[in-house]
């Protein structure tokens, strides 16, 4: 046991310093990423204007809000999506995982008593500490010039908990659902435009690119089903106060299925596929 | 002996098209991919025009006219992304191993080889697509017994012009990006800068017009980098957002964007220039 841990220490800490290399183009990299929502609230602002004018007209549109959100509910939204992302977006996973099935890395993890998705999870746990160590400074930077948009203020403390709980827990179903992508490797030689296909999906489908509520119902509905909702959505929407009491529970006890079933099915795919895997050459 | 630029532009054109063939499968899936993220996008202004009547007041960026824009912006970056993007981020690469050797050596300028030799073809339909966009709202806008569209083709050649000044102006902004690979050693982030610039061009420039932080925003991708112009001028000449004739202001902008296109031309050939003389080779 204590070996093993010290086997996962090892790795944690090389993925460490692997990070802290590249500090300075990180801290500005992570300024550039809100870049982006600069955009956002400049295209709001004139789109909520407009309503407002209406509204003051006496026409549609009863209280300035698009699909119960107000101006300031929306900015935060954007804000707050960053935020999810930061936990739950896994860079090159995918791809990382099918590279190595295909050109044979793979076997090390065959001989070496060490697993490989739990030596990819410390990875991962190590490279986005080091991004939160370095991000914090730029994202409370952005958070605090741009306060006045969270209308409401900082939400009660049980809110706080479950936010930052499905926070926790998205890292671990981002991780999972890209590492299972990655492992159909073993089937599908190239998954490149399968990664493809899954990041436009979440672009969409996570709430990465719009507030779910904006959806039209029939498929607003059917996308609630979906997991991918947790990467981006859910947290932010629990933030903002417009998942709340037992609806909040229940959404993250959903989570919390939807992250148990992808590790079960990451563990399955890996075992079927090393089945299947035939090493070649050197 | 004087090379034939047009030919080899065609043989690059050629091999480029042959390349992407031999990989069929590689290609429908970009073509899926890029027009999904165009359908996607088009999917959210159609939801927000179910809620507002216009982007920014008083702008006359109503559905049909915002869909025009929004056609334009599919045809400028279709352009830029099948004729430029992969050059531009190949030429990094040359500068990185030290290949840039090579095209130094042929007999042909520079700046031309590296420019054209790649061209991706599976980005042009994005650019139909946008086209279509374009001619479906116009119809829609010329049916709108609310508005009075002025429109003959002789804004067509209007159009094509803005939007080659567009595309000039975008090529420059990316020959000077790329060319910073020589001093920096390397730019990993060539694309991810340019998909953050692009997005200041993807809305009408009036949602900037406003408090400072917005008016300093449309001053420097205004004047500093001509971005804005890119996008709003061509879009602006179909869509006529405030009627016709134009305001003053709408014709001087026009003006300015044609001048923009030559100035950028003419610097992102000085700074490509001023970064060859630093360039030095790498490894061998």
């Amino acid at each position: 046991m204590a070996a093993r841990v010290m086997t996962w220490w090892t790795f944690f800490q090389i993925s460490i310093n692997e990070r802290l290399v590249y500090r300075g183009d990180f801290m500005l990299g992570t300024l550039m990423r809100f870049l982006p929502t600069l955009t956002q609230i400049f295209l709001w602002w004139a789109i909520y204007d407009v309503i407002s004018t209406n509204m003051a007209q006496g026409n549609e549109n009863p209280n300035g809000e698009i699909a119960g959100y107000r101006y300031g509910d929306m900015v935060a939204y954007y804000l707050l999506v960053i935020v999810s992302r930061a936990f739950s977006s896994m860079p090159g996973l995918t791809r990382g995982i099918a590279d190595q099935i295909r050109s044979g890395e793979v076997k090390k993890f065959l001989i070496q008593p060490v697993d490989m998705l739990g030596c990819l999870l410390t990875q991962r746990v190590a490279h986005k500490l080091v991004y939160y160590l370095i991000a914090t400074l730029p994202f409370a930077l952005v958070f605090w010039i741009c306060r006045s948009f969270f209308v409401d203020g900082w939400p009660p403390i049980d809110v706080m908990v479950v936010f930052v709980t499905s926070l926790l827990l998205s890292f671990l179903l981002g991780f999972f659902l890209e590492a299972c992508i990655g492992l159909v490797g073993f089937w599908f030689l190239e998954v490149t435009s399968l990664g493809f296909i899954y990041m436009l999906l979440n672009f969409l489908l996570s709430g990465h690119m719009f507030p779910l509520e904006l959806l039209p119902g029939s498929i607003g509905a059917f996308v609630n089903f979906l997991p991918f909702k947790y990467l981006a959505y859910f947290p932010a929407a629990v933030f903002l106060g417009k998942i709340r009491g037992t609806e909040m529970y229940i959404g993250l006890a959903v989570e919390i299925a939807w992250t148990l079933f992808f590790i079960v099915l990451a563990r399955v795919l890996w075992h079927r596929g090393v089945k299947r895997y035939s090493g070649f050459g050197g | 002996m004087q090379p034939s630029y047009l030919n080899v532009f065609l043989t690059f054109a050629r091999n480029s098209l042959i390349r992407d063939m031999s990989f069929r499968m590689n290609f429908i899936l970009q073509c899926v991919s890029s027009i999904s993220w165009a359908v996607m996008n088009f999917g959210l202004f159609k939801i927000i025009y179910q809620h507002t009547s216009s982007i920014g007041r008083g702008s006359g960026w109503e559905e049909n006219e915002f869909f025009i824009f929004l056609g334009t912006v599919w045809v400028i970056n279709s352009l830029v992304q099948t004729f430029f993007m992969a050059n531009a981020e190949e030429f990094s690469e040359l500068i990185r191993t030290g290949n840039l050797d090579f095209a130094l050596l042929k007999p042909i300028d520079t700046q031309f080889l590296i420019s054209f030799p790649r061209i991706n073809w599976a980005q042009l339909p994005n650019g139909i697509l946008g086209a279509g966009l374009i001619v479906y709202s116009l119809i829609q806008l010329s049916n709108d017994s609310n508005k009075n569209l002025q429109l003959s083709l002789a804004y067509l050649p209007a159009f094509l012009f803005f939007v080659a000044c567009g595309a000039i102006i975008m090529y420059s902004v990316m020959i000077v990006l790329s060319s910073t690979s020589i001093w920096l050693g390397r730019n990993q982030n060539l694309y991810t800068f340019w998909f953050y610039i692009t997005n200041f061009y993807r809305y009408p420039m009036e949602i900037y017009q406003r408090s400072g932080i917005g008016m300093a925003l449309w001053g420097t991708f205004t004047f500093v980098i001509p971005i804005l112009v890119v996008s709003n001028i061509p879009a602006r000449v179909l869509a006529q957002p405030l009627g016709t004739p134009w305001k003053t202001w709408e014709l001087l902008l026009a003006g300015y964007t044609a001048l923009a296109a030559v100035l950028s031309l003419v610097a992102s050939r000085w700074v490509f220039k001023r970064a060859l003389l630093s360039y030095r080779s790498a490894s061998s």
